[in-house]
């Protein structure tokens, strides 16, 4: 049997069976009323039970087949600097304003490349700045604002 | 209404200047996608959705299906030129499209799949126009038990159909329902694993869903290995076709077209289906099957007709029933939704301008994309030296932005990180994102059309079997379940996805 294939669908079985666990219990502090009158936990609790009972048969599935394959290489630095440049554009949009936000944002992803350097990114970084200015806000028409009340 | 009349309406609304610019812009960027690796239809859609909410509805449609069906054309420009398939249904027009490419033969290859797609796109567009009235004039009919079992149906039949495990994609069709779930209740009002959070209420946004699932996700599985790539593609010289060559695709075009046609109605990857087993028709009619894998140009010509038919007609589902058939169908339900517009069967009585604008400037579209890709075939290729460097940060600022425009709510694009991630972890354990998706989509319709139904039958289950109609959607469906975990059919599934 190979323990690396079995490892991708416990994996994922894993996954599923929190998801669903996760759902039910939590559905299960709404009302679930009856078939006839279905309170708001009734469809999520029903569904998340069925996806525990799909986790667990992806798992044990998984465990006698054992064909998943690797799992790979995972590019975590990127992973997190795309998470990064995401959280910060929300967090900072309507603070500093779209110009500012936008450039640290996309700064932080061009970073996330292989072989990224810090001077190409900062042109790349200020090209789609400009780029997205010219497309969203001059020509769509967005109201975003460029520069934002944290500037005073 | 017939059916010229109506297509006269819909030649009306597509020939305004402002729809046909629109169709253009669609096209001309569904190819830019469909030609770069990285970034497909269903991102760019997603994508572009939250800035068509200023533009007329007609015209938003017609630019979004524009990049849907402008994507297939791009993906086998790439899949011809340089081996390189943007799209997955592309990939068997690689086989041989690329063959005839090694062999100074690119020119009658691209020929081949623009004139064969045209024509195919042409019928697809009649079948859809053809249908759409009957169809939807069928399902006003329909009951909510009726609405409950069709969107069973779909949603099994589109997991009888994808490639992979079949338990991943039911669990992962579960995992769509339940993230349909967050939000404020429809009957009662009650907030659904919102933690509190008044910015949750209206329930998670599927745009950020979508650009997380494929557009983010997508970034980090280019980002795991070596992405820089050199493109050497040949000058393209002499697009003409001989007459042995006419000769050759005439029947491989019709055939694709008739196998797309009818193939692209069903859920799930219809147009992908319909390319493969177009090939695999090809090869066991043809008089010389050696020449398969060699550049034989039937292997261009019908399933790239038939991808073309399918990617028309699979917008029946949606626009008769209001019910995706793949991801991509699911965003422009929501393109419907933003617009004010509830998708089902009243749409095509209820906005008969809207929908037979929207088929009209389909065949435009393909008209547009015939003149396009042919001559300026050189410049779509040079769009592959852009270095992956800087587009996928390009695809992070456009989804910031396009996330963020939704209501001017940061939550949509933590959500985009969220489900990006998410994305990302389930295609490594072998997940695919798209039936999760549609389960996301129809999540809501799915519980309301049962609620709806239960309390019609006093809370009686067996509604849905003593109910003819529903009963066989639900036969169909549970046959389409059988067929997709029967060991046969799966060793052959797998044959006939197997290069995908």
């Amino acid at each position: 049997m190979d323990r690396r294939g079995a490892r991708k669908d416990l994996l994922a079985g894993a996954t599923f069976v929190a998801f669903g666990l996760a759902f039910a219990i939590t559905a299960s502090t709404y009302e679930v009323g009856s078939a006839l009158r279905m309170g708001p936990g009734y469809f999520p609790l029903v569904l998340g039970a069925l996806l525990v009972l799909l986790g667990i048969l992806i798992a044990v599935t998984g465990f006698v087949a054992g064909e998943g394959g690797e799992i790979g290489p995972v590019p975590w630095q990127a992973a997190g600097l795309l998470v990064v440049a995401l959280i910060f554009f929300g967090f900072t949009v309507r603070g500093l304003g779209l110009v500012p936000s936008l450039l640290v944002t996309v700064f932080l992803s061009a970073m996330a490349g292989r072989h990224a350097r810090v001077v190409p990114a900062v042109v790349t970084s200020a090209a789609l700045t400009a780029l997205s200015v010219l497309i969203f806000v001059i020509a769509l028409q967005l109201r975003l604002p460029y520069f934002g009340p944290w500037f005073g | 209404m017939g059916v010229l009349e109506s297509l006269g309406l819909g030649l009306e609304t597509a020939l305004t200047p402002a729809n046909l610019l629109f169709c253009l812009i669609g096209v001309a960027l569904g190819t830019a996608v469909g030609v770069l690796p990285g970034i497909g239809p269903t991102a760019t859609i997603a994508m572009l959705l939250p800035i068509t909410f200023g533009l007329e509805p007609v015209t938003s449609l017609i630019m979004l299906a524009g990049i849907y069906y402008g994507a297939q054309y791009g993906g086998s420009t790439t899949a011809i030129l340089i081996n390189l398939p943007g799209e997955s249904s592309a990939a068997v027009t690689a086989i041989d499209g690329h063959e005839m490419t090694k062999r100074g033969r690119a020119g009658p290859a691209l020929a081949t799949a623009a004139l064969g797609s045209f024509f195919a796109g042409t019928v697809g567009t009649i079948a859809l126009a053809l249908f759409a009235a009957p169809i939807s004039r069928a399902a006003l009919e329909f009951g909510p038990a009726e609405y409950f079992s069709l969107v069973v149906l779909g949603l099994i039949a589109s997991i009888a159909l994808a490639s992979g495990s079949t338990l991943k994609a039911l669990a992962m069709i579960v995992l769509g329902l339940l993230l349909g779930t967050v939000g404020q209740d429809i009957y009662s009002g009650t907030p659904r694993f919102t933690f509190g959070q008044r910015e949750l209420y209206g329930g998670l946004n599927f745009v950020s869903l979508a650009v997380g699932m494929f557009g983010v996700a997508e970034i980090l599985r280019n980002l795991e290995g070596e992405t820089r790539r050199t493109v050497v593609v040949e000058k393209v010289r002499n697009l003409w076709l001989t007459k042995e060559d006419v000769r050759r695709i005439t029947a491989p075009v019709l055939r694709g077209t008739g196998l797309g046609t009818v193939l692209g109605v069903l859920p799930g990857a219809g147009h992908v289906l319909a390319s493969f087993v177009s090939y695999s028709v090809e090869k066991r009619v043809s008089k010389h099957p050696q020449e398969f894998g060699r550049g034989a140009i039937e292997g261009v010509a019908g399933p790239e007709s038939a991808n073309n038919a399918a990617a028309q007609t699979s917008f029946v589902p949606l626009l008769t029933l209001g019910l995706p058939a793949n991801s991509i169908m699911a965003l422009l339900i929501g393109a419907f939704i933003i617009q004010g517009i509830t998708p089902g069967p009243n749409v095509i009585t209820d906005e008969p301008a809207l929908v037979w604008g929207l088929i009209v400037s389909m065949w435009i579209g393909n008209l547009f994309l015939v003149l396009l890709n042919l001559p300026l075939i050189g410049l779509w290729v040079r769009m592959l030296t852009i270095p992956y460097g800087v587009l996928f940060p390009a695809i992070i600022a456009f989804a910031s932005i396009g996330c963020y425009s939704l209501g001017l709510n940061a939550y949509h694009v933590y959500a985009v990180a969220f489900f990006g991630i998410l994305g990302y972890f389930l295609i490594k354990l072998g997940c695919e994102p798209a039936p999760l998706l549609l389960g996301f989509v129809l999540g809501p319709l799915l519980e309301e059309y049962l609620r709806r139904a239960l309390i019609i039958s006093r809370g009686d289950p067996t509604v849905f079997l003593t109910r003819p109609i529903s009963l066989v959607l639900l036969v169909l469906a549970a046959a389409a379940f059988a067929l997709a975990v029967l060991p046969a059919v799966r060793r052959k599934r797998e044959v006939v996805f197997e290069d995908e």
